[in-house]
């Protein structure tokens, strides 16, 4: 179990409670039971989380249990000691860029003052303090001179940026994102992550995604979500840890791209306050199939999409 | 021309004013409401709260009353149901539009026909009659007018965040279901204002063109709904004198009218879509 140091929290948040205090949820449609005992415990700002899944793993149904539009069925979410649903103005939430109808007459600026709806309340307009809050935002993800643009005149990174600003609007303490790298080619993806990078200065970034391969280069703690949820820290743990730990050669596959990144991140690793305290169920089952040492090597080889299936299966 | 001028010495008749008046008052009313229906993609919905208001119609025929006064509540009935099952329940939006859509115009046919006697302006409801609009249906419009222009003005925001991201307008903590019902009953109040101009069967067509030649011209949602409001005043009127001269009935020649500029100006853009991928070279810098 990995233990993560708990340290001194510098998020700027007076309250101590932690930003998200997941405990034993569980929720199910019907009878299908969808997540059993997950467990999260992201302490403070600075870092980034990376939620990995297969389709139907349940990585949806987490986020909405986070943002309060679902219940439950066991097990408490808290967001700063808070309902979910109290919680909500100190957390941005990106939904996934794929479902909007790019038609819709609205501009980028529209759109991300509608980060101030919970602000602002109902039946009064914007005020000029929401339109700076606004511009500022946009100016942030360096997409202001954009603000009249039609949303779906935007090319899909510069639509993610609208749709991040949105989030950042409602001055977040927690960033909630659904998959992340739809439609983002490697440039515009990289783009991305500098940005996240930037933000999780000031704010924890959870993000969900069912594509391994792109996102694991970017976070700071890992987890896999299938129906259960299972930890994994993409930097302080060596390959001979891993294997003691979890004794799977799926974590091969990780440790393999692990490797690859090190050396890139070591440099981010120096320097980041580690004050994201991630646990891992004892329910959590790790079924993964054994490999090879030389399995490994293909891993390596083969794309992450695969390795993201293999790791959940 | 000769026609023309018959026209426009009619509107010195009352009933012909009424008529303009009741032309252009419901096109206020399918103007602000029809760019929420085309944006928000609830046409077929729409469809539904305006069939299942025959039921009202028809119930209000077999009690002897003014039809208008089982219209409304049915109507409102019918949007607040529609919304709670789609929302609260497990049924699907789509077969509950189905269910509710037959299910009121069944109640209406079997009231009608429980109920001694001919019902004689059965088919103004239908299709629609713009000639026999008294002037009380007039005040009972500018009322409904006034409605929907008031809760909008009211819950513009909100409408256009419902609109655009459902999910995150409750993710903001807005009671977005509530948003939806209320947004749901305007739909229903504009159904009651438009029943008589063109017809429950035909309402669908204005609450939508008018709002989707709009969108052709603008992206920004608040010059979309003043302008689908003008478009529709402008082809609710000529359909009106069209139906006059050529003696057609007015609900259906409306219609014509829209649907037929709609398919001129849609034609005009795929035109120009066309010349500017021919030519890009010509292409400006203005959106679109």
């Amino acid at each position: 179990m990995n233990n993560a140091v708990d340290l001194s929290v510098i998020s700027s948040k007076p309250d101590s409670a932690a930003f998200v205090d997941v405990c034993n949820l569980s929720f199910s449609y019907g009878d299908d039971l969808v997540l059993e005992n997950v467990c999260l415990t992201v302490e403070g700002s600075g870092k980034i989380i990376g939620i990995f899944g297969p389709n139907g793993g349940g990585k949806t149904t987490f986020l909405k249990c986070l943002l309060g539009l679902l219940k439950p069925v066991s097990g408490s979410v808290r967001l700063f000691g808070l309902e979910p649903k109290n919680a909500r103005k100190y957390v941005g939430y990106i939904p996934q860029v794929s479902k909007f109808d790019f038609d819709f007459p609205i501009n980028v600026l529209q759109v991300v003052l509608m980060g101030r709806l919970s602000s602002t309340g109902l039946f009064k307009r914007y005020s000029k303090k929401d339109y700076e809050i606004a511009e500022d935002c946009l100016k942030k993800v360096g997409i202001w001179d954009l603000r009249d643009r039609q949303i779906g005149q935007l090319s899909g990174g510069q639509r993610q940026r609208a749709f991040i600003a949105r989030a950042l609007a409602t001055k977040p303490k927690l960033l909630l994102m659904d998959e992340p790298n739809t439609g983002l080619d490697a440039f515009m993806q990289a783009d991305l992550y500098k940005l996240l990078k930037e933000l999780k200065k000031e704010m924890a970034i959870i993000l969900v995604s069912h594509d391994m391969g792109a996102i694991f280069h970017h976070v700071d703690d890992l987890a896999c979500l299938r129906r259960t949820i299972h930890f994994h820290d993409p930097k302080t743990l060596s390959r001979p840890d891993f294997l003691k730990e979890f004794g799977c050669s799926v974590d091969q596959a990780i440790i393999s791209l692990t490797n690859h990144t090190e050396i890139q991140n070591s440099h981010v690793h120096a320097h980041s306050h580690s004050n994201a305290h991630v646990q891992s169920n004892s329910n959590a089952h790790v079924n993964f199939n054994s490999h090879s040492e030389n399995s490994k090597n293909q891993n390596q080889e083969c794309s992450c999409e695969t390795i993201c299936e293999e790791v959940c299966k | 021309m000769i026609a023309f001028f018959d026209f426009i010495e009619s509107l010195q008749y009352g009933f012909m004013q009424n008529a303009v008046a009741a032309t252009l008052l419901t096109c206020i009313a399918c103007g602000i409401i029809g760019v929420f229906v085309v944006t928000k993609k609830i046409v077929s919905l729409t469809g539904g709260i305006s069939h299942a208001s025959f039921g009202g119609v028809g119930l209000s025929y077999f009690l002897g009353l003014d039809p208008l006064l089982g219209l409304l509540p049915f109507s409102i009935l019918s949007a607040i149901v529609l919304g709670f099952v789609s929302k609260k329940t497990k049924v699907s939006e789509d077969t509950a539009i189905g269910i509710l859509w037959s299910l009121g115009v069944a109640a209406g046919v079997i009231f009608i026909y429980l109920t001694p006697g001919y019902a004689p302006d059965l088919m103004t409801y239908l299709f629609g009659n713009i000639l026999t609009v008294p002037s009380s249906d007039i005040y009972l419009m500018v009322a409904i007018d006034l409605i929907i222009i008031f809760v909008v003005l009211l819950l513009f925001k909100e409408f256009v965040a419902l609109c655009f991201d459902e999910e995150y307008t409750e993710v903001s903590g807005l009671p977005s279901n509530a948003l939806y019902i209320i947004l749901l009953c305007l739909i229903a109040l504009s159904v009651v204002a438009m029943i008589k101009v063109v017809g429950m069967i035909l309402i669908i067509a204005m609450l939508t063109i008018p709002a989707s030649i709009s969108r052709k011209f603008t992206y920004d949602i608040r010059k979309m709904i003043v302008l689908s409001s003008i478009i529709g005043m402008i082809l609710g009127f000529s359909g009106l004198a069209l139906s006059y001269i050529f003696d057609m009935p007015s609900g259906a020649m409306i219609i014509i009218c829209m649907g037929f500029v709609y398919l001129i100006i849609s034609g005009l853009f795929s035109l120009k879509e066309k010349y500017l991928r021919k030519n890009p070279k010509k292409i400006n810098k203005e959106p679109n």
